[in-house]
């Protein structure tokens, strides 16, 4: 994976020094609270509704043991011993002191970490596919032009006070495990017909309060000019993206508004001006990134299959295990969706133990997923006994992937100023009634998500249940819905009819599954059910 | 309106009238002409050999607007004074000058001391802008 040379270090250690000064002005009182807010959230510290919440950006979700570690060894130190792992492949903690923030940040350094820009109107963290580098199915690793659009979109100077926060996905495959089409900017790296390695450009996409999936803006930009067509990109939606209305103000609405071929005309016009301004990286630049996630170090001629005879172990890895493009490995998903527990959430000792597994199994890397889990992206099947093994003594075995018990879920109430309703209970009130493994086989791949208010962090318009909680008189309402996917089928989910409460929205899914077992032909999921019978039967159960 | 005028350059500052961008338009010979967050800065590309000073109006530091207008008028080039005025806090003094600025007009005034240290808050830069800096990407492959 990448690592910081002299240059990369300086930058991180430079923005260190210079929150360090900011937070020292904030505790003197020389600025105000309103003054200090942006430069706090450009690095990640957002004040909620009990304490400081810290975000730290893990780029494209890739890390190693020693960083890992170390993240663990912050939710000990500055916390109560836990992390969040967030929808953006990234952590949270949520109990900071403000005059810890500054330290925090110089811990973060020394292993080549940081919370740039995982907050403010900017261009946030870029994310990318958990399984890049392993997948079977990718056409190249995504993560070098993740990389080199990182280094781009750091403390760029003409984009740091856009309309809106800004989010990248880049992918590299058909197969979409990123939510690519719902990010401002979606990047899939493609080949033409000439065989030229480019990146098609989606625009616009987003969840929020206002649902859009990305249209194409250009089908194919020569992977030499991804970086000034960025630049285009952005400089058009930082003119003229709307600023009277914050909940207007994301470039989907841009998009929305003059239409994807006006929108498209404008970004080329200002595309053919950046290309004479010579501000594209070099080959020898993209070269020398790519070479970091060339060869993690895997082992060719190993044969695929492994000792199966255990059938807790076999179930697992059947469920919790994708295909690598290596024959004889295997990437494996840890669950952080323990029946009953906190999506995404993991103890301190839990995090140091997965830094550890990562090195001993996984050839020194991790990755955290949108769907807050983590990933062994490079282990070796004959070891996949003995780390589930350790897993498993750990809490760590739960084989849920893709499964109802696999929640999507946002902080909610319990610590998010902006919440309406709380989303960890309800999870857990879910995950409880799910509970029973076999249940969740019978009932197949459930991709559930649920957020707390309508910003949508919880990615409840593309769950195949979808729940939003709301206010209603000044108690706690869950809106149900049906039918969206962030996956290569991108769809939004629908509203099903009236909300209900805590535990009306759980026996309202309850009886969702129950019609979907009933009338699920040969092979469908529910989504697939749902698609080809619409929302009438389950509207009858539900509401009679 | 400004206490202070910070400039990073070594010429007179212009003293002709500040026109706003539809009176300068009008005008055959105004030299002086104020930019607002939603004016298009390309308006006065056929005009920059007379222009001696834009002045780039930052209401609230929070719109953005401006920068694209500075580097937009540099990447033609524009060689005048290029005034941030408003707005204007220590905190977005450095990436203003990436973008081009030279002239610093913030209502809350900024000790020239503090603005320097400012300025130099990052030993390198990621980016090609029109401030002339050499990105790290160039530094790194002799370029």
């Amino acid at each position: 994976m990448y690592q910081y040379d002299e240059y990369d270090q300086a930058m991180v250690d430079a923005r260190v020094e210079e929150f360090r000064g900011q937070v020292a002005r904030r505790m003197a009182g020389e600025i105000t609270e309103d003054q200090f807010k942006p430069l706090r959230l450009k690095n990640g510290l957002y004040l909620q509704l009990h304490a400081y919440m810290l975000r730290v950006a893990i780029p494209y979700g890739t890390l190693n043991g020693r960083q890992m570690r170390l993240l663990g060894d912050i939710a000990d130190k500055y916390d109560r011993g836990y992390g969040h792992f967030t929808t953006r492949q990234n952590i949270q903690y949520n109990w900071i002191k403000l005059e810890d923030a500054p330290q925090i940040l110089a811990d973060l350094a020394t292993v080549e970490m940081h919370a740039i820009q995982t907050s403010g109107n900017c261009i946030r963290n870029i994310s990318s596919d958990h399984f890049a580098g392993a997948a079977a199915d990718e056409l190249v690793d995504p993560r070098p032009y993740a990389e080199l659009l990182r280094q781009w979109s750091s403390f760029h100077p003409e984009f740091d006070y856009l309309p809106r926060k800004f989010k990248i996905a880049v992918i590299a495959s058909d197969t979409d495990r990123a939510a690519m089409r719902l990010h401002d900017i979606g990047i899939q790296i493609v080949k033409n017909d000439a065989g030229e390695i480019g990146a098609r450009f989606y625009v616009g996409g987003g969840m929020g309060r206002t649902p859009m999936i990305a249209p194409v803006i250009r089908d194919f930009v020569p992977a030499l000019q991804m970086v000034s067509y960025a630049e285009a990109c952005l400089r058009v939606y930082n003119r003229y993206g709307r600023r009277d209305n914050k909940y207007k103000a994301r470039i989907k609405i841009l998009v929305h508004e003059i239409g994807a071929d006006e929108y498209r005309r404008q970004v080329e016009e200002e595309f053919a001006h950046i290309l004479t301004l010579g501000l594209e990286p070099p080959q020898a630049e993209f070269e020398r990134i790519a070479a970091f996630f060339a060869d993690p170090g895997l082992e060719s001629g190993l044969a695929d299959g492994y000792d199966r005879s255990d059938p807790d172990f076999a179930v697992w890895a059947d469920q919790n295990t994708a295909p690598h493009k290596q024959a004889g490995y295997k990437a494996v998903v840890i669950s952080l969706k323990p029946a009953g527990g906190i999506p995404g959430d993991a103890s301190a000792d839990q995090i140091r133990l997965m830094a550890e597994l990562a090195e001993a199994y996984s050839l020194d890397e991790l990755r955290v997923t949108h769907t807050q889990n983590i990933v062994l992206p490079h282990v070796k099947q004959s070891d996949l006994y003995a780390l589930w093994q350790k897993l498993d003594a750990a809490g760590l075995a739960t084989a849920n992937l893709d499964l109802i018990g696999d929640i999507i879920a946002c902080p909610g109430l319990d610590y998010c100023s902006l919440a309406n309703a709380r989303s960890i209970p309800l999870a857990q009130k879910i995950s409880a009634r799910f509970a029973s493994p076999e249940r969740q086989r019978t009932l197949g791949e459930l991709k559930l998500k649920i957020s707390g208010c309508i910003n949508a962090c919880g990615h409840h318009h593309a769950g195949h249940i979808g729940i939003l909680g709301v206010d209603k008189k000044g108690t706690e309402n869950y809106q149900l819905l049906f039918g969206g996917s962030e996956a290569a089928d991108t769809s939004l989910a629908q509203i099903v009819g009236p909300g209900f409460n805590e535990d009306g929205i759980v026996d309202a899914i309850e009886t969702a599954t129950e019609v979907y077992l009933k009338a699920r032909a040969e092979g469908e999921r529910f989504i697939d059910t749902y698609r080809r019978i619409g929302a009438a039967p389950f509207k009858e159960a539900i509401y009679g | 309106m400004a206490e202070t005028l910070l400039r990073l350059r070594v010429d007179t500052a212009s003293g002709a009238p500040v026109l706003s961008l539809t009176d300068f338009l009008a005008s055959d010979n105004a030299a002086a002409v104020r930019i607002e967050p939603g004016e298009d800065a390309r308006a006065l590309l056929p005009h920059l050999s007379r222009i001696a000073l834009v002045e780039v109006s930052f209401p609230a530091y929070g719109d953005g607007r401006g920068y694209s207008s500075a580097r937009i008028l540099r990447e033609h080039g524009y060689k005048g004074e290029l005034r941030a005025t408003g707005d204007v806090l220590l905190d977005q003094l450095s990436h203003m000058k990436r973008c081009g600025f030279d002239g610093f007009a913030p209502a809350k005034p900024i000790a020239a001391e503090a603005a320097q240290q400012a300025f130099a808050t990052w030993p390198d830069v990621y980016q090609k802008t029109v401030d002339g800096r050499s990105p790290i990407w160039a530094k790194r492959h002799g370029l």
